[in-house]
């Protein structure tokens, strides 16, 4: 019994690690999911061009490749980055491609009539994307934002192959020590699906308390 | 004779193959107070959408309080006018919707101080302040907290009203403010729209299927049809004895649709 606490033990560090990384990824696919989401729609052709390359080239490329390349390729380009920077920079840049069409399809989601308030009240560019646009834009992102935010929960797995003590690194550890494969296996995918249940459960809160007043009548 | 605040000069406007104006020149007046009619698709409404900046003239110029409102005047030559120059000249306009367009994450008083404080620079408390001064005149005061989703349609357009108002425009436009409400809640936006006339120098420009209230309000009526001014006219002349052929069809039907005149 004292050795499987040990093991649980383990396991318990694995899943703070997933945590740090989910954490940490989302906060890096958030900013990228903004700057490629606004840049899809900015006036400027270079600007437009570069946010659609970066999301087509992550959307079609595999995320193992990209954190192999990360890992492995940077370095000879002298950048060389810790396993858990190169899992957050995968995962963030990945994970940000997905997301960045949900801003955009969301900000073009609001109506014209919103954007002509904004005008005849004089209200500049950014003011009124600051202020009008994207706050009601939010509400519309938060559902697939919070898919988004558990795809890159699992996907944090693909870490353990560049030696990151994760969740799933940790399983493995656990395995090959007892010989169990039952008990390690069965344990995350327990708590994988726990941390993806607390994501979803704080995306609809946070959905709840914004969208409270907005009834979706015609105002 | 002071000179106009609108000199509109021969502007054409296009959607696709439809020419909604053409051509079309008029002139407005400090303090005047014109009501636009005609039919669906003449142009009225485009006209109030041009002096916003929300739609682009295809030729023509425009004028407000004696400036260019799409070109710009550099070392003599007249260039299109660019974001700055537009945002300047928007000052001195603001516009009512048939829809209200309320910004609905907002409270009532924020829709009206969001733009004085972002625009202007006003300090919230003076924002505030003023906001309150302007719902209190549009009856909405006590709904100062809430959502615009809690309000009747009436009184999101009163709201509307004060939103515009915040920003002490020279000219308002009005575009068919009444036409989405139902009936019993038409007669509160329309008070306001007395009082604003009566109560303020402003120069005001109204869309309205409300023949009645056109005729009390108005110092001249404007009959469009086909992206031209068909007829023009005192109140009195154009409801009671118009000219135009097409004038006098377009009141006969809208009375058989039940307008009072």
């Amino acid at each position: 019994m004292t050795q499987w606490s040990g093991y649980f033990g383990l396991i318990l560090q694995g899943a703070l690690v997933t945590i740090e990384l989910t954490l940490m990824g989302s906060v890096l696919a958030l900013i990228m999911a903004f700057l490629a989401g606004l840049g899809r729609l900015s006036r400027f052709f270079a600007i437009r061009a570069l946010a659609t390359t970066y999301i087509e080239f992550f959307r079609g490329t595999s995320i193992f490749v990209q954190l192999f390349w990360a890992y492995f390729v940077l370095p000879f380009v002298g950048i060389s980055l810790t396993p858990l920077q190169a899992g957050v920079l995968a995962l963030g840049l990945n994970v940000g491609a997905y997301a960045a069409e949900v801003v955009r399809g969301a900000i073009q989601s609001i109506g014209r009539e919103q954007y002509e308030a904004c005008t005849a009240v004089n209200l500049g560019r950014w003011q009124a994307m600051r202020h009008v646009i994207l706050p009601q834009a939010l509400l519309v992102m938060l559902p697939t934002f919070g898919n988004n935010a558990i795809e890159l929960l699992k996907a944090t797995a693909v870490v353990s192959l560049i030696s990151l003590t994760d969740l799933t690194f940790q399983a493995q550890v656990v395995r090959s020590q007892t010989g169990n494969t039952l008990v390690p296996f069965t344990t995350i995918l327990v708590i994988y699906f726990g941390l993806a249940l607390i994501i979803s459960w704080g995306v609809r809160s946070l959905e709840r308390r914004m969208a409270r007043g907005l009834d979706g009548v015609r105002v | 004779m002071s000179a106009p605040i609108i000199k509109i000069d021969a502007i054409s406007k296009s959607f696709g193959t439809f020419k909604v104006l053409d051509g079309l020149s008029m002139q407005v007046m400090p303090r005047e107070k014109l009501a636009l009619i005609g039919p669906s698709g003449s142009g009225k409404t485009t006209i109030l959408r041009i002096l916003m900046t929300l739609e682009r003239i295809d030729s023509g110029h425009i004028q407000i309080d004696g400036e260019q409102l799409y070109h710009m005047e550099r070392n003599g030559q007249l260039l299109p006018a660019d974001e700055r120059h537009l945002a300047r000249m928007r000052q001195k306009i603001g516009m009512v919707f048939q829809l209200f367009n309320l910004f609905p994450h907002k409270s009532v008083i924020d829709n009206v101080t969001l733009a004085p404080i972002l625009t202007k620079g006003m300090p919230r408390a003076a924002a505030e302040k003023r906001a309150m001064e302007l719902l209190d005149m549009v009856g909405m005061a006590d709904k100062a907290k809430a959502m615009p989703a809690q309000l009747s349609g009436g009184q999101k357009q009163r709201v509307a009203i004060a939103r515009a108002l915040a920003l002490q425009p020279r000219i308002m436009l009005f575009d068919e403010v009444t036409s989405a409400l139902d009936p019993e809640l038409v007669e509160e936006v329309l008070n306001v729209l007395w009082r604003l006339c009566s109560e303020t120098d402003m120069t005001m420009l109204l869309v309205t299927h409300e023949m009645g209230f056109a005729h009390d309000f108005a110092d001249r009526v404007l009959f469009f049809d086909r992206g031209k001014i068909v007829e023009e006219g005192k109140p009195d002349e154009i409801f009671r004895n118009p000219k135009q052929e097409r004038t006098q069809a377009f009141l006969k039907k809208i009375i058989a649709a039940g307008h009072r005149v």
